[in-house]
């Protein structure tokens, strides 16, 4: 690959973003090479710069944002310097973009193939009835149900992962020389993902693109790239072919990225076969309207132990959840609590059954009320619950920020927007915990955040359920997650429980054959990963393809 | 079903809700105005005898909720009533040759609505595109001046723009007729020259909020991932505007939009006044300074209804711009 021409040079590359009335340093001096047909990967955490640097390869930058140092040549012609106009010929026809949320990124109006048409048109790359033709095709390519029918779609008549790839569709439709991707499957299910990767990879080599591969997960780009490059808050850390840097990471920071998924509890003990589950979910149903979205759902939480509720989005794990805290009150069947029924609509439950089970959102930017400060956001339910008031109550939520590991003196008169995503959803434990539950329901309050913090928020739960004995009913769809802190999981998939049982049978074989799929979709850190498990299942008996053949 | 045909007929009913209490409301309000049709005409010297004759042949003496629902009996059948103004209390009462108010209201109303349907046809292109175009060069000059002129025009007393208006096309450049004059059986383009004065004003009058509701709306899409996409595809600005950003701000511009053309139905006495112009507008002052009881419920009914129908008009449009609903899955 070195003795091929250079395709993208950006030297010394120092971006701002204008933050109030200041420019704020984005990008603190970063080189960047790509020659023809590589695949670079860009990861690090929100907040590391990966798209602004993504975008600024294309020439292009996002409101409020600047280059203010540097210079970016893409094939010999100085972006920097070229025109609107000139940029604009070449955007969509040598350069491309993949977006990471693909519902978001078509437009609402249009059908795809008509956006997908677009770019041709505009730059005369060929006629309509030809774009469409070569539209199709490439669905084709990309393994999409009906490739001759679906582009007369609009986008919300077709499923993330299928947008995910028709939006690749139209990145490929001028056949570029450059596709930058941008975090193109975080948005998606472990099974969809897997089909993604594959589709992308593949139709990457076969015209022998170069892109530029961004995400935040290690496993996914050591699938995707020949080489990484690993950013921190603006700063390169380290960049090495892609087995050099899985193998031996040079920089601390690249080591601790690569450590994080170590964190695991230890086991606990089984609990007595006579125990009294703190929450017991027996045979519900429920439905939104007429539809039965929770088919006979059943299982145990017992005293000082997390559950974890593990399926794709839709199969009803969110909607359990709502069910057990009463927001959505099931059709059939008996919640109980601490082996007494529970009224199943939470307007008929006494302020202390209320108390018993708290909520930990999966986005503290939303939950938390952004005109309050910290200490009143903690001590409304502290009043609520026990009653206290004045110094008493100030006292509890100085401890509770204490329990968080949030000093009360630095952080107790702030407001939500003035702390990181880790410190707000920290609060949002806090808050759970000022009602002193037995039992708190913990809904994906980690997939919004980066590896280091998650591991931070999971490692703060497990020690308050050491020294407080709480219950956890764990929601997620990450399994790396489930390892770390689980001790008995539950799997679900189109609102009914498909496996449960013990973590540690849950690993190990034999699995139902649909927990078998998920496991064998999370991404691992071999480079040869994706390309193994091809060979050994085809591409037919993966991600979605394989779970609708289950049915 | 369909699930915009339910949504339709859902809207439909609650229009129509929606009018049956605000013809309450408006026999309500007419019933609690100062003074009496009956004292009114027979001057202070009446004697009470002849005062309660009057009352008792015009059924004002009957109590309220009877006569709310004799009126609207006669409103569902078509029927306005008679104006108290066209009946003769001197001599007999509900003579053969009477005329009605609807035929009153008719030509009026014919004339108000060709006033708004030009001032529409006018104001509603010319408003979306300044938006449009103060939406592709936001923050500009042009940007500015448009804002700053559509702004000043709608500050502006209409009578003062009508006069400037007149002032610059009807004397010092004698291009249209100052004063509207339309007669029974008037031709078109004649109509039309005689409208086009008291048209401009008005739409001098709408257009701000339409432009600017339009920029607004455009501009708060373009932070939208799906425009962003589309700059990076290398679409020509001009057409991100109008092929991706308008198609998906539709709704709250057709909202100002029918609110503005209610407007145009309702509230241009001023307008009407200044140029002379035979509207329902100054036939509603009239009656309620005469005391025309059925003529001011007439017009408030056709005003109400006026209305609820361009709102219900604008829900329905929304709705139908919206692909979800056009395309269910």
């Amino acid at each position: 690959m070195s003795d091929r021409a250079t395709l993208v040079e950006m030297r010394g590359i120092h971006m701002e973003g204008r933050s109030d009335e200041t420019w704020m340093p984005i990008i603190k001096g970063v080189d960047l090479t790509l020659k023809k047909g590589e695949v670079l990967g860009l990861i690090g955490e929100s907040g590391a710069g990966k798209s602004t640097l993504g975008l600024a390869a294309m020439g292009f930058t996002r409101d409020g944002v600047r280059i203010s140092q540097g210079s970016v040549h893409f094939d010999g012609i100085d972006l920097l310097a070229a025109s609107a106009e000139q940029k604009r010929q070449l955007l969509g026809k040598r350069i491309a973009y993949v977006a990471q949320s693909a519902a978001a990124s078509f437009n609402p109006a249009h059908k795809l193939i008509d956006q997908h048409s677009e770019a041709p048109l505009a730059h005369g790359v060929s006629g309509k009835s030809e774009a469409e033709q070569d539209g199709m095709e490439l669905y084709r390519k990309l393994r999409l149900p009906n490739p001759d029918e679906i582009g007369f779609r609009y986008p919300h008549q077709v499923s993330g992962g299928q947008l995910q790839r028709a939006m690749t569709a139209m990145a490929m439709s001028c056949r570029p020389d450059l596709i930058i991707f941008d975090e193109p499957t975080t948005a998606l299910d472990v099974t969809t993902q897997i089909e993604v990767l594959a589709a992308i990879r593949n139709i990457v080599e076969e015209f022998d693109t170069a892109a530029i591969y961004i995400t935040h997960d290690l496993a996914v780009v050591a699938q995707m790239a020949d080489r990484i490059k690993v950013l921190l808050k603006g700063d390169e850390v380290e960049e090495a072919e892609t087995r050099e840097m899985l193998s031996n990471p040079k920089e601390d920071y690249t080591k601790s990225l690569w450590a994080v998924r170590e964190f695991q509890r230890p086991a606990k003990a089984a609990p007595a076969v006579d125990a009294v589950p703190v929450v017991s979910v027996q045979g519900i149903t429920a439905a939104y309207g007429k539809m039965d979205v929770l088919k006979d759902v059943s299982f145990d939480i017992h005293a000082g132990r997390t559950v974890a509720v593990v399926g794709e989005s839709g199969s009803g794990k969110s909607t359990t959840a709502r069910c057990i805290t009463g927001l959505l009150p099931p059709r059939i069947g008996v919640i109980e609590f601490d082996g007494k029924p529970l009224p199943l609509d939470y307007r008929k439950r006494t302020r202390d059954e209320l108390r018993q089970a708290q909520m930990i959102y999966q986005m503290a930017d939303t939950a938390l009320n952004p005109r309050q400060r910290i200490r009143d956001i903690i001590g409304r339910p502290v009043e609520f619950y026990s009653g206290l008031k004045g110094r008493a109550k100030r006292e509890r939520v100085d401890e509770l920020l204490e329990q968080i590991e949030l000093p009360a003196a630095q952080f107790g008169d702030r407001l939500p927007s003035e702390l990181s995503g880790g410190q707000k959803q920290r609060i949002g434990i806090a808050r759970a915990l000022a009602a002193e539950p037995k039992f708190i329901i913990c809904d994906e309050v980690t997939s919004a955040l980066d590896q280091l913090v998650a591991e931070g928020i999971l490692r703060l739960l497990a020690r308050l359920q050491d020294e407080l004995g709480l219950s956890y009913m764990f929601i997620t769809h990450d399994l790396a997650t489930v390892r770390s802190i689980a001790d008995e999981v539950v799997v679900m998939k189109e609102g009914k429980v498909v496996e449960q049982g013990p973590k540690a049978e849950m690993f190990q074989p034999p699995h139902h054959p649909y927990t078998d799929l998920l496991l064998s979709s999370v991404p691992e850190m071999d480079p040869d990963w994706l390309t193994n498990l091809l060979a050994e299942r085809g591409v037919e008996n993966i991600g979605d393809a394989a779970s609708a053949q289950m049915d | 079903m369909n699930p915009v045909f339910k949504i339709i007929l859902q809207r439909l009913a609650l229009g129509l809700l929606t009018l049956l209490i605000v013809s309450f409301v408006i026999f309500t309000a007419v019933n609690l105005l100062p003074g009496d049709f009956a004292q009114a005409i027979l001057g202070q010297s009446a004697t009470p005898e002849a005062i309660a004759s009057i009352r008792r042949d015009l059924g004002l003496d009957q109590p309220f909720f009877a006569r709310y629902f004799v009126w609207l009996g006669d409103m569902l059948q078509g029927d306005l009533g008679v104006s108290y103004a066209q009946l003769n209390f001197q001599t007999n009462m509900g003579a053969a040759e009477l005329k009605t108010v609807a035929d009153q209201i008719a030509p009026r109303f014919a004339n108000t609505m060709f006033l708004a349907g030009v001032t529409a046809a006018i104001a509603v292109p010319f408003a979306v595109g300044l938006g449009v175009l103060a939406a592709l060069y936001r923050n500009s000059v042009f940007d500015k001046v448009a804002n700053i002129s559509t702004l000043t025009s709608i500050s502006s007393p209409e009578f003062f723009l009508a006069y400037i208006l007149v002032l610059f096309l009807a004397v010092l450049n004698p291009l249209l007729p100052s004063i509207a004059n339309i007669y029974q059986g008037i031709p078109f383009t004649d109509r039309l020259i005689a409208t086009l004065l008291p048209a401009l004003t008005l739409t001098l009058v709408v257009t701000a909020h339409m432009m600017r509701m339009t920029r607004a709306a455009i501009i708060n899409l373009l932070a939208s991932p799906y425009i962003e996409m589309a700059r990076l595809k290398g679409v020509k600005p001009l057409r991100i505007i109008t092929h991706h950003a308008l198609p998906n701000a539709w709704a709250p511009i057709i909202n100002v939009i029918a609110l503005n053309l209610a407007y145009l139905i309702t509230g241009v006495v001023v307008v009407e006044v200044v140029f002379n112009y035979p509207g329902i507008g100054q036939l509603f002052v009239d009656a309620v300074k005469n005391r025309d009881i059925p003529v001011v419920q007439a017009c408030c009914l056709i005003f109400a209804g006026a209305y609820i129908l361009l709102n219900l008009a604008a829900d329905i449009l929304s709705i139908l711009t919206n692909p979800r609903l056009r395309h269910p899955k």
